[in-house]
């Protein structure tokens, strides 16, 4: 039996001018790992709302068509009925844990189809111990961070053993860690539990490696319904968007374009682009490429240069009864730099920049900054107060984040996309750039690409690099932080564990690190597709002018 | 200010009792203007938090009840010109004309403060002793649009108060001179909502609608002996409160002149309302500090 059948789908939201799903025909068998993937606005919600019967029993709108769960229509089950075979992971973990402590969490959908206490009890021990969130049972939910919030909602979801497991951006909140981890859970629960798994994703480079299938959408339509190998040829022509920074780089050196770190290695060793048996290390091996690379150059003149835009100098931040937050922090931004801050969830990234903007103050230590510091925090929604764009800042900030025009004015904000939302709020706090009061110094951004899809992403990097300000950024995509920083630091457990150029830090490890650089294994210091062709296309034209 | 389970006997009782303990304080703080059997009242609360080990968060509840309190008593001096013992005169003042503060309208400004403050610390007792997840099974076997309004509101307000703070600081990152109150009001008002779709959406897929009517096995646990004696102590409480005053034993009257019962029948009513209240916590077999 097929385990998700889609036949000839459409749906609109109530009000909404256009269709989120046309005429979508699909089929999942059971046991397959499918990834959804699109652009923002792409319809990939809505889709997954449609398996989890949200669409239309909860959303209301135009449906047309069938989905099928199981043996269930979706048009005669709502989402309480189809809870028993589907379980669904949202974005946001705060919403969807409903429960006080991670136990009681565990057992919500058990207790509601109605288990006896033996049956909840051993439901509960063993999606806690197939996500290693044993120790965690008794935690008050409110007390967990993003990370164990998710894992404790995805807990939830695959307690009672749904045959089917729907996740809308399950990685967005989490640090490349604990994203890897997720995905990890996923394939395990997939290939052990033969759980059908329907996921998500905006970073297809973390997922991709563990798909069956992937199905992409655009405006609502599926344009490619395919293996991830040819997922990505199809891709790299038709929607360069949604191609990963490893199938880029593939291709620009003439290669298939494959999923994988893994397997893009193999392809590029294949070709005799990489030596085998391991990969190099570039500072060491390649000091040339590094030492010229403009990133390296810009960060030593900007360490060179005085006064500092932003100084911490031993900052501290210890709560009276609980963990402390951030451990003797020295860090100093000086004009014009761009710096992204990395680490895990909790780290203490964003309390330095609440810090840094004067939000809190410092148990010891110092934070200086002669100019005005703008922050722009996680949810732009929350610098969003009035009924219309025009009113939210004044017209040159709205001007230089390119929402100016009659077209915006009048908008209510809550009508503007997430990425429109995030430009809005970082005009908010930009200010006049006419008024030399208002004129930031330095701009720190919480997380500013959660959700956002690659076109968006570049939009940012276009718009950062625009600015005057000194730019703190901190960040869990490392392929954003390649594309606007100079200088990466580092934190861990609320102290500063690396801090230097881009080129250095996002290559040397595992986790922190660029698609890019993790094929290359660090060499050449590159980070980007851009730069990983050149490094390679160089050794090839090397190998070739070689006299044999 | 959330649930966290903790030794005491109240902690140890089963939702429906605790939270018919607190309704039962409130009822009584409501039914009652007698000012003597309101402190009765109060006494019995802040006792019952501190045997619960929510002192300090009952103390920090008062931080803002107390100013609330004196709000109200001040405004009901100031708009109520019930009373004849005058204690201050304005004279004739632009607008409001002839204006004077009466004895009367500040005693009873203050009885709707205590009652006032006591409804806060019981929503306080309420939110911090009563386990939320409990009270959500026990809901959704009465009604499922109940309980769902039930389960926002509980799961709401910890969200909510995040949200605030975020909002907060968010409003003290705009550069230039910050939005209207209104402006503001509207904003949270929008996010209340959203944050409602969400955990509703939440529910829904947790098969929450789909439970509704079924027991499951929080239906099965038999009554403690925590349990047994907080429903008694609950209906004492308000058996104790609505008698008295339906036998006139705790009369108050403010206007047009005060007058308190404070007779023995209003003394032993108050001390048999604190005993009632706080005899639960005796029991402290079972329970380790």
């Amino acid at each position: 039996m097929t385990a998700i059948a889609f036949d000839r789908v459409s749906y609109r939201y109530p009000d909404a001018a256009s269709p989120a799903l046309s005429d979508v025909s699909v089929r999942i068998e059971p046991g397959e790992l499918v990834v959804v993937a699109g652009g923002s606005g792409s319809g990939k919600s809505t889709l997954l709302r449609a398996v989890s019967g949200l669409v239309p029993h909860f959303h209301g709108g135009t449906f047309a068509g069938r989905v099928t769960v199981g043996s269930l229509d979706t048009r005669a089950h709502g989402p309480g009925e189809l809870s028993s075979v589907v379980g669904t992971l949202f974005q946001d973990p705060e919403t969807q844990v409903v429960m006080g402590t991670v136990r009681a969490e565990l057992a919500f959908g058990l207790h509601n189809r109605g288990l006896g206490p033996a049956a909840v009890a051993r439901g509960v021990e063993e999606a806690a111990l197939s996500l290693g969130i044993t120790p965690l049972l008794d935690r008050v939910t409110a007390e967990l961070s993003g990370g164990e919030l998710q894992r404790t909602a995805l807990g939830a979801a695959l307690a009672g053993r749904p045959g089917v497991l729907v996740l809308d951006e399950p990685t967005s909140q989490l640090d490349p860690v604990a994203g890897d981890e997720l995905i990890g859970l996923l394939r395990r629960a997939n290939e052990d539990g033969d759980t059908t798994i329907v996921l998500a994703e905006h970073r297809l480079e973390r997922c991709l490696h563990a798909a069956d299938r992937v199905i992409a959408l655009d405006g609502g339509r599926i344009v490619c319904d395919d293996t991830p190998e040819r997922f990505l040829a199809w891709a790299g022509s038709n929607a360069p968007a949604l191609s990963t920074p490893g199938a880029r780089l593939l291709a620009g050196v003439g290669c298939e374009p494959a999923p994988g770190v893994k397997r893009a290695r193999a392809a590029l060793r294949g070709r005799g682009l990489l030596p085998g048996g391991g990969a190099s290390r570039g500072s060491e091996e390649s000091p040339r490429m590094v030492d010229k690379s403009p990133s390296r150059r810009r960060w030593r003149r900007g360490r060179e240069r005085a006064p500092a835009a932003l100084q911490l100098r031993g900052v501290w931040h210890e709560l009276r009864d609980g963990p402390v937050l951030l451990r003797d922090v020295e860090l100093a931004l000086q004009a014009g730099e761009r710096v992204a801050l990395m680490g895990r969830n909790g780290a203490g990234k964003s309390t330095l920049l609440r810090h840094a903007a004067g939000l809190m103050t410092a148990t010891r230590g110092s934070v200086r900054a002669p100019g005005r510091v703008a922050l722009l925090m996680q949810n732009p929604g929350d610098y969003l107060v009035h009924e219309r764009v025009a009113d939210e800042a004044p017209a040159p900030a709205l001007r230089a984040v390119g929402l100016d025009g009659p077209a915006f004015a009048r908008r209510h904000p809550r009508e503007l996309s997430g990425g429109e939302k995030q430009r809005l709020a970082l005009a908010v706090v930009l200010g006049d750039p006419g008024r030399q009061r208002e004129r930031p110094a330095v701009v720190c951004l919480d997380e500013p690409t959660r959700g956002m899809d690659r076109d968006h992403r570049r939009a940012l990097t276009a718009l950062l690099s625009e600015l005057d300000a000194a730019v703190l950024v901190a960040t869990h995509d490392p392929e954003f932080a390649a594309s606007f920083a100079d200088r990466v630091v580092l934190l861990a457990d609320g102290a500063v564990i690396a801090d230097g150029p881009a080129t250095d830090v996002l290559t040397g490890g595992s986790y922190f690190v660029t698609e890019t650089a993790r094929i290359l294994g660090g060499a050449f210091g590159a980070l980007t597709p851009e730069q990983g062709i050149a490094a390679l296309t160089a050794i090839s034209d090397e190998a070739q002018a070689v006299p044999v | 200010m959330i649930y966290r389970r903790r030794p005491s006997p109240l902690h140890s009782a089963r939702a429906a009792s605790g939270s018919g303990w607190c309704a039962a304080l409130a009822i009584a703080a409501l039914a009652v203007s007698n000012p003597v059997f309101l402190i009765a009242v109060l006494v019995a609360v802040v006792a019952g938090g501190a045997l619960a080990g929510v002192g300090r968060e009952l103390g920090r509840g008062l931080r803002w009840a107390l100013p609330a309190a004196l709000a109200i008593t001040i405004v009901n001096a100031l708009v109520t010109t019930d009373g004849l013992t005058v204690i201050w005169r304005f004279g004739n003042l632009p607008v409001l004309g002839y204006r004077y503060v009466t004895a009367e309208a500040t005693v009873y400004g203050a009885i709707l403060g205590l009652r006032a403050v006591i409804l806060i610390l019981c929503g306080i007792l309420y939110t911090t002793c009563v386990d939320p997840d409990e009270l959500l099974m026990m809901f959704r076997r009465v009604s499922y649009r109940s309980a769902l309004s039930a389960t926002l509101a509980t799961r709401l307000v910890p969200l909510l108060g995040r949200d605030a703070r975020r909002l907060a600081d968010a409003q003290r990152c705009r550069p230039g001179p910050p939005p209207s109150r209104a402006a503001l009001l509207r904003a949270a008002t929008s996010n209340v909502l959203d944050r409602a779709l969400d955990v509703a959406a939440a529910l829904e897929v947790r098969g929450y609608a789909h439970a509704r009517g079924r027991a499951g096995s929080g239906g099965l646990r038999t009554w403690s002996r925590h349990d047994l004696a907080f429903m008694a102590s609950a209906l004492a409480v308000a058996t104790l409160a609505i008698g008295g005053r339906l036998a006139g034993l705790v009369g108050f009257d403010a206007y047009p002149m005060v007058s308190i019962a404070t007779g023995v029948g209003t003394g032993a009513l108050s001390l048999a309302v604190i005993v009632c209240a706080l005899a639960p916590f005796a029991d402290r077999r079972g329970i380790v500090r």
